[in-house]
Formats: C-alpha cells, structure tokens, sequence
C-alpha cells in the first residue's frame, strides 16, 4: 500500500512512502513534523488546516497525498524569509489578532492567499473570502484589520 | 455557604466545577529547587498567613531544612543568568494571562518583560492550582505574582544593601539593577543572586504599587510570546509527539449510555502491528499512524446494549419535571426577602414569563488531545486542560496509583471555554500507552468532542414579577431549572424578591461554559426587565435606572447608551436592544442594533456597544480582545447555537450542521472600557458576555414586535407567526 511521492514542502523536496489516500494534513504533522498546520474539523468547514497549494488556499484536510504529487506546498512554517516575518504574520502580531492562536496559521496562509488575489481587500471582501475560517475565540475584527494592515504595509514596500 | 436564605458565596463559582478536592502532593525540599532551578533567589507566596509565620518571613533569616509549606500559590526564582522564573499552576488557554501575568511580575519586581518566564500547568514543577476558571486568575494570581515580585525586589535591595553597606532605603531598583545613587554604584540582580540559594516565603500582605502607578501593568503589552504562534512554532497539546510514539483510536458507543455486549478481536492481519485494548466498556487501538488506528477501529466488529434516552424535543419538560434533590453546593439554592406573595399581588402589573436555553458546545477549535507515557508505574501526560491537577487525580484514581506518579503537563492549548475540566482523553491515551508500552498520543475528531465532551446546560426559567405605576418593581420572582445559579441574582433594588435554582435531572453530560449560567439568568433578566419597561409603557433604559441604585452599574449602562447612541430613532427594519448586569467582579452593558429582512426574517446584528467596567485594568488592549471575543462567541448563542439529540445521539455533530459565528456574522463592535485604578481588578473572559443575548433579543422586539424568549433565538430566521 505505501507509494513514493514526491512533493515540494517550504521549497524542500521530500519523498514520502504512504498510502497516497492519506490526508496532506497527516503527512505535514505526522511524516514531516510540520505541526504548524492543525486539525479542526477533517470535513473543509474551519480552514485550521489551511495551506498554500500552489499559491492558492487549500484544506489539506481533505488533500489526499496522491493529489498532490510534485506539487509546491507552502503551510506556516514557511513563510518567514531570511529570518523575516511575512507582512501578514507581522500584522497579525502588531493588530493583536489572537488569542488561543490554533487558527492563526490557517487564517494567515488564508490571508496571504487573498492578497495575493486582491491586493487591497475591503472587510465585505475578507469576510467573503474567510468565511470558511473558523476562529472560536471570536477575534475576526481584528483579523481583518490585520489583514488590511498587511496591505497598506504591502503598499507602502513596493513604492 | 453564607448570606440570606442559603446562598452561596458572593462571586459563585458554579456547582459543576467544586468537584475535585484540593490533594497537595507537595514535598519538594528547598535543596531539590535548586537542584532543578539552580542557584538563585526563590521567593515563595504563600496563602495562609498561619504557615507563614512559622517558616519566618521576610524580615527573618532564610529558612532551611524543612519542606516547604502546602499552601503555596506561586513561586519565583531569579537564576545567575538573569531570568526570573515563576511557577503558576494556572494555565494560557488563549485568555492571555501569560502576558498580564508576566506584566504583574515586571511591574514589582522591576525587571525587563522579555527576562520573565512563565512555568504553567505543570504538576511537577508548579504549585497546585484548583485549575484555571471562574475568571479569578487576575483578582488572585495576579496579586500573589505582584506580592512575590515586590518581596523579591525588596530582598535584593537589602542584599544590596549589605554588600554596600548602605541603607536600604536610599537605593533604588530599576530594570533588574539596583544603583546606589550616592555612590553611582550598580549591580543587576542576577549578580547579586549568583552562588546564592537564597529562599524566602511571604505572607500574603506585603506593600504594592497601588494601581495608580503603575507602568507595565496598565499597557497594552502585545502577547509576550506571539511570534511563537504566528509562525506554526509553537506546540499545542495535539503537536506534541515522543519517539517511538503510537496513535490512539478508540471505539465509541452508539450512544449515551449503551454497554458492551461483546467486541471480537482485530482481524490477524492487523493484530500483529496494532495493539488492542478492551477492558470493561473501553475499546480502543494505538497504531503507527492514524489512518491506520482508524481502519483497524472501522474493523472492529462490536455489540452494544443501548438503553432508551431523552431528546431535545421533549428536553424543557423534561427538565421541569425531574427537580432532584441535592445536598449541599450542588444542591438547590433560594433567596427570599420581603413579601414576595403580598406585593405581587398588590401591584398594579403583573407579568409571568418562561424562557428558555438549550444546550450548546464548547466547540475549542483544538479537540481534546494527550500524549501518554508510562515509565514503570509512573505516568506522564501532556494533555489541553484547565485543571492540570485534577487531570492527574483523575489519572491516579483510573490507574490506582499515587497522584505523585503522576505528571501532568499543559502546553498553551487552542482553547477551552470551560469546557476542558476534565481528563477523559488523557484517561484514555493512558490506558492505551499502558498497553502498547510505548507513548500514545490521542487527538479526539470533531465529532468527538462535540459528542463526548460535556456541554453548557439547557434550562427553563421561570420569571414573574409585579410593577407599580411609575415604573418601581415591587415583586420579583425568578426560578431557575438545571441552567445553574451563576448570576441568578438581581442588582436591581426590588423589596420582595424570590430566587430559586432547582437541580433537575438532565440528559446530556453537561458542565461549565463561559460565564457559566449567567449567559441564561441574565437573558431571562433582562429580557424580562425590557418586557415590564415595555408594560409600564418606560423606555428600558430609564426602566432599569429608575430601579437600579449600585453606582458601578449605572455606570456601564450609561457608558453603553451614550456610546451607542440610545433614544436616537432606528433606521427601518432596524430594532435597538440594551440589557446588562454584574457577574464575577465585573458590570456589563451591552447595546445592540438589528436588522431583520422582512422577506426571508433573516436576523443580522449591525452592532454592538458594550460598556465594561471590572477595577483596574490589567491589559487594555487584552481586555478589548476578550471583550470582543466575547461579544462575538456569545453571538452563537443567541441567535443560532443548539445541540439537537434524540435517544442518546447527537444529530449535529459538526461543524457544517452546528453553525458557530464566522466572519459574515461579525457586526461593528464598540467597547467603552472604565478603568478603575482605585478598585481591585476582576477577571474578563466571561462577563462581557452576558448582556448581549437580551440586549439583541430586545432589539429584535423593538423592531418585530416578536418576543422570543428562546436560546438560540433564531436559528432559522424570525418565526412566522
Ligand atoms: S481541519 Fe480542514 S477544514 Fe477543518
Ligand atoms: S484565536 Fe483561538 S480559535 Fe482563533
């Protein structure tokens, strides 16, 4: 039952033997020690385990391995360049948007995704686009905020 | 249990969460500290004034020798490389108190927040801690950490003082260094404690800096160790793993209250490389990974003996019509003064309602999670839980062991809400790595956790109360069912009052949720309270003021209003709602403003003011966070939260069938915060929530006419009438 598969992870290579019907969740957190990526609900309905498939969100909840062959995976631990936080983990730490943090992976990589669609997203526009982020803890407002934080400081970089 | 008629403490804790009883296993010697703190400063606070004056306080020699007393609440060591450590057996479960904590200790001590580290929840290394709830961290934690830290600054300054030969008096301790402005002499505190095994204990009233002055407490210091979070580094409960470790899985009943008939064995070809546990009712499987714990669950073929059980559709009769009889704190309580018969019946209205609140989860975004490991007869878990203490009585008591083989560790987990007191999953994760002799590492599904957890008890409560013309309220009475007695009291000054909780049976396992039955009590309250305003013909605000004299609360319903706007004229289809009250220390009021879609009776709440008041505010920007958190978790609740069960199973396990607030249902939300530097601060997780539920109930009427007495209030839209 255990295949090879190949697949891009932070940009490392890693050859996984598993059974390619096993989630891309399991694999991060139990094969590659990548526990940044959490669990929440296994059905696509909290977005806990948000990652970046290539560049685009994704619920590696419902990701079999097999899917996902040589394809480039980014999850939470590979954000930070050179040391550096990505504007968006920077905004969430500035605007204070956690409180337990279990989402705050989820609702970053989902953050980034959408930036990297809509540059400068209104709160109508995050909502509509994170609607399927849970975050029990009930701290939204201020995951829009830095959500838009992250934007003006994007902004403000490029000039 | 003190006070009129039976009633228990004036900040209640509820019923449910008494029920372990404080086991001190304490018997670390002075010399073990330093063995595993190394050299230093320890300070010890203690919490009886008795054992303090036997061990020598801070005026007499360091004591030796002797273990330490049993009472202590905290304790903290200044180590040679300049990191002051506090042990504190409470627990971060998002509420941030490992920030504001931190803040207590720097602002005392005079230390640099980024040199302050945080031991939590850790049974072995902590002092016990009855566990982390009932908002009561800040108003006790926080002072004990204050205390310590201002006897340990006060220690270095004397053994400063010494070594200068100087007066204590006339040196000053600044950012971990004390300086002899005479002499412009200078020295950290890390030098002064290198070599030393210095220990003190302190009684519980030592000299600290009023609220007034203070400059660390008082900010809004950012989470100390968010970049951990931000970045997926940290490890929650469910992330920790041990070499060689295996993935539990275990099999679950059909339903509430069904036993095994009989569960045949694995298939061959998966016996050889699962273990497989049945012992009594327990069946459940460690495995290399996950997938494969599941598959070998999914073959086990098991009987099981289900016995008939109540439904949600029959839940609030059934609660009326099963009061049990119960001694003590977890029995009934009543509150009578004045003449509760005569003057209702003299008054000139009189009105006689029943509300209701259903069931609702937890729903913490973490699942219960615990990583077991036995060494012999020893027993280690890391496990997400508010109670770390009674987890490892619960442990102890499972396996017949002394709680001193036990260890319990408690990583900042993803929250609990109140709903992680108990140890179920560390039980089990346990029983498995007993088995398999290698650590297992149990993490429960969603469904799980929203089947076999516990959850905020329903209830039905009666209200009834007569009004006299000109608004004054002469009679009140308010019997609640199952729900609970937090918060069951009025603050409004009525002279005939009678005040009954009644235990009843109940059919779901059910326990403490945030701001525990005040959530209900306060929405029967002040929904209520809008009903009379609206019979005496009164506008609600000027209703309640007129029979309400506390100050504090006053404050916080006219801080809510001129905040909001209150008496302005809604837009079309809109409704305005307040409603509020007092609850562990703290005063509430909450204003809201709906919209209702007359077409499909869709309910959106546009925005909410809320007032908070609780003493002197620890954390500004911490507090806002909470009160936010608050406003938008207890939005669930009111308008769309509800567990449905029938016959010992639950119908919406899920987060698709069990809709909790998202992003969409975010309104604006305002928060006035009075900042009393001149009264003792009170904790803030809970109590902001308890105003919204009538103050949007009140709204919806405002604008309907519809009265809707039910929680969740409108789970598929306004009814149709
Ligand atoms: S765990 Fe994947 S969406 Fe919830
Ligand atoms: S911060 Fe706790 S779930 Fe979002």
């Amino acid at each position: 039952m255990a295949n090879i598969t190949r697949l891009r992870v932070n940009g490392t290579l890693h050859a996984v033997s598993a059974d390619p019907e096993t989630s891309l969740l399991a694999i991060l957190r139990d094969f590659l020690g990548l526990t940044g990526t959490k669990y929440g609900c296994g059905e696509g309905q909290c977005g806990a385990c948000t990652v970046l498939l290539n560049g685009r969100p994704r619920r590696s909840c419902l990701t079999p391995l097999g899917s996902v062959a040589s394809q480039e995976v980014i999850t939470i631990e590979g954000l930070e360049r050179h040391g550096r936080l990505h504007p968006v983990q920077e905004a969430f730490l500035t605007e204070g948007a956690l409180q337990c943090g279990y989402c705050t992976s989820g609702m970053i990589l989902a953050g980034v995704a959408l930036l990297q669609s809509n540059a400068n997203p209104s709160e109508q526009e995050i909502a509509q686009a994170m609607e399927g982020n849970i975050c029990r803890c009930g701290t939204y407002p201020r995951i829009m905020a830095a959500i838009q934080h992250a934007a003006r400081q994007t902004k403000e970089s490029r000039r | 249990m003190s006070g009129p008629a039976d009633f228990p403490l004036p900040i209640e804790p509820e019923r449910y969460e008494f029920r372990a009883a404080p086991v001190h296993h304490f018997d670390l010697r002075r010399r073990d500290f330093f063995k595993f703190l190394g050299a230093g400063m320890l300070v010890v606070s203690i919490w009886k004034e008795a054992p303090a004056a036997q061990e020598g306080v801070l005026t007499g020699p360091p004591f030796a020798g002797p273990p330490l007393p049993k009472e202590i609440s905290a304790w903290l060591h200044i180590g040679e490389q300049g990191v002051a450590t506090v042990y504190t057996g409470k627990v971060e479960i998002g509420q941030n108190i490992r920030t504001s904590l931190s803040q207590a200790v720097a602002e005392e001590l005079h230390y640099p927040l980024d040199q302050i580290r945080l031991v939590m929840g850790d049974t072995l290394l902590t002092p016990y801690d009855m566990g982390t709830f009932g908002s009561r961290t800040t108003p006790t934690m926080n002072l004990q950490l204050r205390r310590v830290s201002a006897a340990a600054r006060g220690i270095l300054l004397q053994m400063a003082a010494a070594r200068w030969n100087a007066d204590a008096a006339h040196l000053s301790a600044t950012a971990g260094r004390i300086t002899d402005p005479a002499t412009r002499r200078s020295i950290s505190y890390a030098e002064l404690v290198e070599g030393q095994q210095i220990t003190q204990t302190i009684p519980a009233e030592d000299p600290l800096l009023s609220a007034s002055q203070w400059t660390v407490e008082g900010q809004p210091i950012p989470k100390v160790d968010g970049r951990d979070f931000v970045t997926g580094k940290h490890r929650y409960p469910s992330d920790q793993s041990l070499p060689g470790m295996l993935h539990g899985k275990i099999l679950r009943p059909p339903s509430f209250g069904a036993t095994l008939i009989s569960a045949e064995d694995l298939p061959a070809d998966m016996a050889s490389h699962v273990t497989f546990v049945r012992d009594g009712d327990f069946v459940g499987v460690a495995a290399e990974s996950e997938q494969l714990a599941s598959q070998a669950i999914a073959s086990i073929h098991a009987a099981w003996k289900e016995q008939p059980q109540p439904s949600s559709a029959e839940l609030f009769a059934y609660l009326k019509n099963n009061p049990v009889e119960l001694k003590g704190f977890e029995g009934a309580s009543r509150y009578e003064i004045g003449a509760v018969d005569r003057d209702m019946a003299s008054a000139d209205h009189r009105l006689t309602q029943t509300y209701t609140v259903s069931y609702i989860a937890h729903a913490p975004l973490e699942p219960r999670a615990a990583l077991a490991q036995w060494t012999g007869d020893s027993l280690t878990v890391w496990t997400g839980t508010q109670r770390p203490f009674a987890v490892r009585t619960e442990l102890a008591q499972a396996f017949h062991i002394p709680d001193g083989n036990v260890r319990v560790l408690m990583p900042d987990m993803g929250s609990g809400y109140g709903g992680k007191h108990t140890g179920e999953c560390a039980v089990e994760a346990a029983r498995l790595a007993r088995a398999a002799g290698r650590p297992v590492k149990l993490v429960w599904t969603r469904e799980e956790e929203f089947t076999w957890a516990y959850f905020r008890p329903a209830g039905l409560i009666e209200v009834s109360a007569g009004v006299r013309t000109g608004g004054a309220i002469a009679a009140w009475s308010f019997a609640n069912y199952n729900s609970g007695g937090a918060g069951i009291r009025t603050s409004y000054d009525i002279p005939s009052q009678r005040i009954v909780f009644q235990p009843t049976r109940y059919p779901l396992r059910q326990g403490s949720y945030r701001a525990l039955a005040a959530t209900a009590n306060h929405f029967a309250r002040e929904s209520f309270m809008d009903e009379l305003a609206h019979a005496a013909k009164m506008d609600p605000l000027a209703f309640r003021l007129q029979n309400l004299k506390d100050a504090r609360l006053r404050a916080v319903f006219q801080a809510a209003a001129d905040k909001f706007g209150w008496g302005a004229t809604p837009a079309p289809g809109h409704g305005f709602g307040i409603g509020g009250g007092f609850e562990k220390g703290g005063n509430v009021a909450s204003c809201a403003e709906v919209a209702v879609d007359a077409a499909t009776g869709a309910v959106r709440v546009v925005r909410v003011t809320t007032a908070f008041e609780c003493g002197a505010v620890v954390n500004p920007d911490g507090l806002r966070n909470q009160i936010e958190g608050a406003i938008l978790m207890g939005l669930g609740g009111a308008l769309f939260e509800a567990i449905h069960f029938e016959n010992g199973r639950i119908l919406n396990p899920r987060f698709s069938q069990y809709r909790v607030s998202r992003f969409s249902d975010v309104p604006a939300i305002e928060t006035v915060i009075l900042d009393r530097r001149d009264l003792p601060s009170a904790g803030a997780g809970e109590t902001p929530l308890v105003g919204l539920a009538p103050a949007i109930g009140n709204a919806i009427f405002q604008t309907t006419g519809i009265r809707l007495r039910s929680l969740p209030m409108v789970p598929s839209g306004i009814p149709k009438t």
